[in-house]
């Protein structure tokens, strides 16, 4: 099996998701410059509400294809108001104040959302029943799952689906608009409340599509999931340039598929025995184990992290992104 | 805090006489009620110094800082490394103290030196991913080379030792009776005044007056001639050494840590104090850092008696009410006292200028 081929398609899956994450936070910062750090808990919501219906529906018999979508469509609108009520309540009031603001209370909103989880599924890691038949196909050495397959077209859809209403429709009009200059926006006729919400209340949709696609893909919920996630969607957003559309989703991409080829060969290459010639208490150390490895693959989380703090420093507008100047 | 804020002589001292005299008593006052309660109140100091060295970088110089308790952690662990079996060594903790701070306040740099470009939320997230790579590293440093330990943690860690003195055990004095908490207590009272002198001072200083004009206006301070870059680096490795000192005795005072204890969670349980408290105050943050550190213990001694109770049995589990209860303040304080509990001169003026 071709290594590198495998954790290519591994990446561009996870890629996928996370582009799909990173849409949510990208458009609410391309609208008001905030990063709704409490993104990640809706996408959480949406894997739970998705599980706890794919777990009642499991048994009924219905095609499990029929299972799935039944469980997004009643994630999704309790994302959206999740989504729709912390703008409401969170970050409407303080749309004036300094910028710290919304932030810290975009944490609270997350540690809320978090433990409310708990109370509700809680703590344990909850297992989504196997209802799908996972079925592999080979390509050049590697292989590839129906769910796979799944959810990268699902993720194109949805791509294409967002870039035809930001570009085409009369609310993508307004919403670009409101990026622009939310108060010529507004003195030309644009509620910009109502877009700020239906901003929010897109991406909450979109977060919980992306919620279910996690929990289906890697079979497992729990309430602690969406932080780790959120971050690297928001690494995604930043990576692609944050505010911007397309950039999103090629580094969600991207960042799919270094996180997954970082993981498949930080242990080959950061294995000293390699180079054991150059002292002999290493000689001897790889002389009974055969592998002196520095970083395994439980440093993965370490690569998005590592990625984000680059991007920021070398290129803070991101690979699509325009010089924001200040903003950074 | 001006000329106005000055009290008099007399009501000041007579003040400070009194709060001396009730830090003294408290120890014994609360091991009438139980020895727990000490070693409650020495963890809530704790917080006190680590909400001190947050409002270094948060409060005064306006760098939003939620990785936080990565410094705590670098400063258990050096403590940890240098004072237990795990290693074979036991060096006296006033030579691993000051190494401690050091090392927390070498990171501080280094996770400034890269972000000195950044400015609010981007730089909090980025301090975010500092302290989520420091605890992976706990976590896994155990193999190829056994450092940390991993998950397991470091165990015997060395109490503070003075020759034949050592803080854990029970003395008597003087007819007195001194349990292990209560020694560490008054060590720690000692170091938590000597911090919140140093911030003080360093609040009206030349470099604090600085702090405050970068948080205010980089672009314009900096065309004041202030040198911005050392003085975001020096509030970094300020803040930074607080939080590493911190660590050296909480690691002295638990004889065991493990990567558990220095989560995001407890970062945001630290900015939750300084917001709470009022950033950029001094004794606004001391007030926060005191209340939520309570918080946990008060809920444990009262939500469960109550929930028994009512339900017959523990429906919620105090820890649970506890975050709750940390991301509703920060959302109602955010948004209806955004100053804080006791603002900072300052904020509380720049907040009104805003609002018109």
């Amino acid at each position: 099996m071709d290594i590198f081929i495998q954790q290519l398609i591994n990446g561009i899956t996870l890629g996928a998701v996370y582009a799909v994450v990173a849409l949510g936070y990208t458009m609410v910062y391309g609208i008001i410059q905030l990063i709704n750090f409490a993104h990640g808990e809706v996408v959480m919501i949406g894997a739970m509400v998705a599980f706890t219906v794919i777990n009642a529906l499991a048994g009924s018999g219905l095609p499990p294809l029929v299972v799935v979508l039944i469980g997004t469509g009643c994630a999704i609108p309790v994302c959206v108001l999740v989504g729709y009520t912390m703008e409401r309540l969170a970050y409407r009031p303080l749309r004036r104040a300094p910028r710290l603001a919304p932030l810290i209370t975009a944490i609270g909103v997350s540690i809320i959302l978090q433990h409310l989880a708990m109370l509700v599924w809680s703590r344990n890691v909850l297992a989504f029943p196997q209802i799908i038949d996972i079925k592999l196909y080979n390509i050049a050495g590697a292989t590839i799952t129906n769910v796979q397959i799944v959810i990268i077209l699902t993720c194109i859809l949805i791509m294409v689906a967002l870039a035809a209403l930001v570009y085409r429709t009369r609310l993508g009009t307004a919403m670009r608009a409101t990026a622009q200059n939310p108060q010529v926006a507004g003195l030309m006729g644009i509620d910009i409340n109502r877009v700020i919400a239906a901003t929010f209340a897109i991406g909450a949709a979109l977060a919980a599509v992306a919620g279910v696609m996690v929990g289906t893909y890697y079979g497992i919920a729990q309430y602690t999931m969406g932080s780790i996630l959120g971050l690297k969607a928001f690494t995604a957003a930043v990576l692609g340039g944050i505010g911007n559309v397309p950039g999103a989703m090629l580094g969600g991409v991207v960042l799919g598929i270094v996180e997954a080829l970082g993981a498949g060969y930080i242990g080959t290459y950061t294995d000293l025995c390699k180079i054991s010639g150059i002292s002999d208490w290493l000689t001897q150390r790889c002389a009974n184990d055969g592998h002196f490895v520095l970083f395994g693959s439980n440093y993965q989380d370490v690569f998005a992290f590592a990625v984000l703090i680059m991007v920021l420093v070398f290129r803070p507008s991101g690979l699509l992104g325009e010089r924001v100047g200040d903003r950074a | 805090m001006s000329a106005r804020a000055k009290p008099h002589a007399f009501v000041f001292w007579s003040a400070m006489v009194l709060i001396v005299a009730v830090l003294i008593v408290l120890p014994f006052a609360l091991t009438q009620i139980g020895t727990t309660w000490v070693r409650v109140t020495n963890l809530a100091l704790l917080y006190v110094m680590l909400a001190l060295g947050l409002n270094i970088v948060v409060g005064f110089a306006g760098l939003l800082d939620l990785g936080y308790i990565a410094f705590y952690g670098i400063g258990a662990y050096t403590y940890a490394l240098l004072a237990s079996p795990h290693f074979g060594l036991h060096l006296p903790f006033w030579v691993i103290l000051p190494i401690g701070a050091a090392v927390a306040s070498l990171f501080g740099v280094l996770l400034g030196a890269p972000t000195l470009k950044l400015r609010g939320d981007y730089l909090a997230i980025v301090t975010l991913g500092f302290g989520e790579i420091i605890r992976i590293f706990l976590n896994n440093l155990a193999r190829p080379v056994n450092i940390t330990n991993g998950p397991q943690g470091i165990i015997g860690i060395d109490p503070f030792r003075v020759d034949g003195f050592s803080f854990a055990s029970y003395q008597k004095f003087f007819g007195l009776e001194f349990s292990g908490p209560t020694k560490y207590y008054y060590l720690i009272v000692v170091l938590v005044a000597v911090i919140i002198a140093l911030n003080l001072r360093l609040q009206n200083s030349r470099i604090g007056r600085a702090w405050e004009a970068i948080r205010e206006d980089e672009t314009a301070a900096r065309a004041m001639g202030i040198n911005t870059t050392n003085l975001k680096l020096l509030a970094y490795a300020m803040g930074a050494s607080f939080g590493g000192l911190a660590g050296g005795v909480f690691a002295a005072i638990q004889e065991f840590i493990s990567p558990e204890s220095f989560v995001l969670v407890e970062s945001i349980m630290v900015v939750s104090m300084v917001v709470l408290g009022g950033m950029g105050n001094v004794w606004g943050v001391v007030l926060g850092a005191v209340l939520l550190s309570f918080v946990p213990d008060i809920l444990r001694f009262t939500v469960q008696p109550v929930q028994q109770w009512m339900f017959g049995r523990m429906l919620i589990e105090p820890e649970v009410i506890r975050m709750l209860l940390f991301g509703l303040a920060l959302v109602l304080v955010m948004l209806f006292r955004p100053a804080g509990l006791l603002p900072s001169a300052v904020r509380k003026r720049e907040l009104a200028e805003r609002a018109e």
